[in-house]
């Protein structure tokens, strides 16, 4: 007699939700975060491919804070930016908190992925914005290498790159909130980069071209990731609130940008060694 | 001209005064100290311009209200100008002073900004002509006015253009990244140059620029109400823009408040809050017909042409990239919080004709579905039972 009803809930939830969205009924944010469309659509469709293709095991969700601001931030990888896509969904399961992640502008000039970056909860890569979500207690997602890290060959996996100018710190720095290192280990088996075809890159106005063992030969087909096994690691928290006073001292602003990053590089190594077979 | 020009770069510098402690000391409403006996409204052949006319001219802080503008206010708006003298005059340095001599003008409520072409009017080199040129002909008068203490101007969020390059909200002090496309956003920047000029000149006067989010409410028909009345609503494919709008009686409200108290700075006036493109023509019970974005250049002319909407390049960016600002500076000042952009907009979808899909139609659509499945699935499992 059980099962049924679970059933009519099912259905009736789902036209529920379908006839809020076409009437309207839904909240967005100021930066277009629409967590009704994130939990009714975007997690439900993403959580499989954590669970089951990447089979994603997160390590230190403890030291994701349960509440007020802080920034996360990870190294990037894989060619396809999908480990930002992966890190949200880790950090919803872990801690059941939405992850704020910051774009660059190239992602916000294309139409439909800028909608479903900013509907997802993502926005712009820069100050204010970050500022103000980390003042509104939001947690925010960050990859300082950018395009450096999604955008390098297969050869230098795991190996972080520059990490910019150091403009994370800063917004972390203003707001006093803690900065959370993060390592993702398994994005880089996902779209292994062979090779980047520039003068095609350039032609679209893109940072890079790539060559996959499976892309551009199979076609849309080769857009379907590689099963790797996946590890995320939230570190612990480095606080910021005692050097609120520096944020315009480029020395503290490096040296904590170093420290992140050290920190990042450290775990990656040690995942690494934890997880022998990329496959596994 | 010399203070129009490098307009851009000093876009910051009144914006900054809101969070200043010069700013909070003088925001106490203070009646006695800054009475505006004599008040000058521009624009009151508008419908913005005319209701804030009549609203000062009952308000009994205030001595005298003169409403000028090229144009005669309609029928209807005149009715509620009983206690405005009305002068029909461009804005001219020449005669505005004549009027600023003989009647001590305290204050000065510039309204007289058109948002759009006016094919009745002249097109845009009217609206150019109207709004640069008039705005300086009007500030030259006023640094010449001794009595005046008080300019309010209104302005407008197009002032922060719209790109992706943008942040997803906007303060007082964000400078575009971008001019902005479209006659408008340029005029509105230009006026804005012109009042910090003018600010240096007489310091001793109090503006306030108000930079308006689009405007919606029962009755003002706007570009926006139009464009949310069409059946069919044409969107940028693969664009869900975040819009804000004021609703016009908070507009009207904040107006009154900026020249009979005393609250100098620039604010954004806008609902708090955030409506997508999509969500707003769903919540009216509209279509959207989304158009790529080199199409809906096409579409916009011929619209245009055919008089349903007027749309401008600055239009076409607000539809794309979507406008957000920050409101926190003017609620602190004024003491005043617009209602939202949804409540706003609801208001407005409220007194409009409901569109095809409203929802409670959706509503019953939605029984009549669920009301199907659990029929059919009982059908299935009795079937199922009698094997």
């Amino acid at each position: 007699m059980t099962e049924p009803d679970i059933w009519d809930e099912r259905v009736a939830g789902a036209i529920a939700a379908l006839r809020q969205r076409l009437t309207g009924d839904y909240e967005v944010d100021e930066f277009g975060f629409d967590k009704h469309l994130t939990d009714s659509v975007f997690l439900p469709l993403l959580r499989p491919l954590y669970r089951n293709w990447f089979r994603t095991e997160v390590v230190g969700a403890e030291n994701i804070p349960t509440e007020g601001g802080a920034l996360v931030v990870a190294n990037h990888s894989g060619t396809i930016p999908l480990d930002a896509v992966m890190l949200a969904v880790g950090v919803h399961e872990a801690a059941q908190r939405y992850l704020r992640l910051l774009g660059a502008d190239l992602l916000f000039r294309m139409p439909v992925l800028s909608e479903l970056a900013r509907k997802g909860g993502g926005t712009l890569a820069c100050n204010p914005d970050a500022e103000r979500l980390m003042r509104a207690g939001d947690l925010v997602g960050v990859f300082p290498e950018g395009f450096k890290g999604v955008g390098k060959p297969f050869a230098d996996r795991y190996k972080l790159q520059r990490f910019g100018r150091g403009g994370f710190v800063s917004a972390a720095l203003r707001t006093g909130v803690p900065i959370i290192p993060v390592a993702i280990v398994g994005a880089e088996e996902s779209y292994p980069m062979l090779g980047n075809v520039k003068s095609i890159a350039r032609l679209f106005g893109l940072p890079y071209f790539p060559i996959t063992p499976t892309f551009p030969w199979l076609g849309p087909l080769g857009l379907v990731p590689l099963p790797s096994k996946w590890l995320i690691e939230f570190g612990k928290p480095i606080e910021t609130s005692h050097l609120v006073d520096d944020v315009d001292d480029p020395l503290v602003v490096f040296n904590l940008a170093d420290q992140v990053r050290e920190t990042i590089q450290q775990s990656l190594y040690e995942l690494l060694d934890r997880r022998p077979d990329p496959f596994s | 001209m010399s203070d129009g020009t490098p307009a851009r770069k000093r876009r910051a510098a009144p914006a900054k005064s809101p969070g200043s402690g010069r700013a909070t000391r003088r925001s106490k409403p203070s009646p006695q100290a800054a009475r505006p006996a004599v008040v000058v409204v521009t624009g009151v052949g508008r419908y913005l311009g005319a209701r804030v006319a009549a609203r000062l001219a009952g308000d009994p802080a205030v001595g005298r209200v003169i409403g000028v503008d090229s144009a005669p206010p309609s029928p209807e708006l005149a009715r509620d100008l009983g206690g405005v003298e009305l002068r029909e005059s461009q804005l001219r340095t020449g005669e505005l002073l004549k009027l600023f001599g003989t009647a001590d003008v305290t204050a000065v409520a510039h309204l007289a900004v058109a948002t759009s072409p006016d094919p009745q009017r002249g097109g845009r080199a009217a609206m150019k002509e109207s709004n640069v040129i008039g705005t300086m002909q009007l500030l030259a008068a006023c640094q010449q006015a001794p009595r005046l203490r008080k300019l309010v101007v209104r302005s407008s969020t197009a002032a922060y253009g719209a790109s992706f390059r943008d942040p997803a909200v906007f303060t007082e002090d964000t400078e575009p990244r971008d001019v902005p496309r479209g006659g408008f956003a340029r005029d509105v920047l230009d006026i804005e140059g012109y009042v910090r000029g003018f600010c240096r000149r007489r310091p001793d006067v109090a503006a306030t620029v108000l930079r308006f989010a689009p405007f919606i409410g029962q009755q003002a028909e706007t570009r926006l109400s139009r464009y949310f009345s069409m059946s069919v609503v044409p969107t940028v494919l693969g664009r869900d823009p975040r819009l804000q709008f004021v609703h016009v009686d908070d507009a009207l409200e904040v107006l009154h408040r900026a020249i009979v108290e005393d609250h100098p700075g620039t604010f954004n006036v806008a609902g708090r809050g955030v409506l997508t493109l999509n969500q707003a023509i769903r919540r009216a019970g509209r279509v959207a017909a989304p158009t790529l974005e080199p199409g809906l250049s096409g579409v916009a002319a011929f619209a245009k042409r055919s008089g349903m909407v007027d749309f401008s390049l600055d239009q076409l960016d607000l539809f794309v990239h979507g406008r957000v600002v920050d409101t926190d500076a003017l609620v602190r000042e004024f003491g005043f919080e617009p209602r939202t952009s949804a409540e706003a907009f609801d208001e407005f979808v409220r007194a409009q004709n409901p569109g095809p899909l409203r929802p409670q139609r959706l509503r019953e659509a939605e029984k009549l579905i669920l009301e199907q499945i659990r029929r059919a699935r009982a059908a299935l499992e009795s079937s199922s039972s009698d094997d």
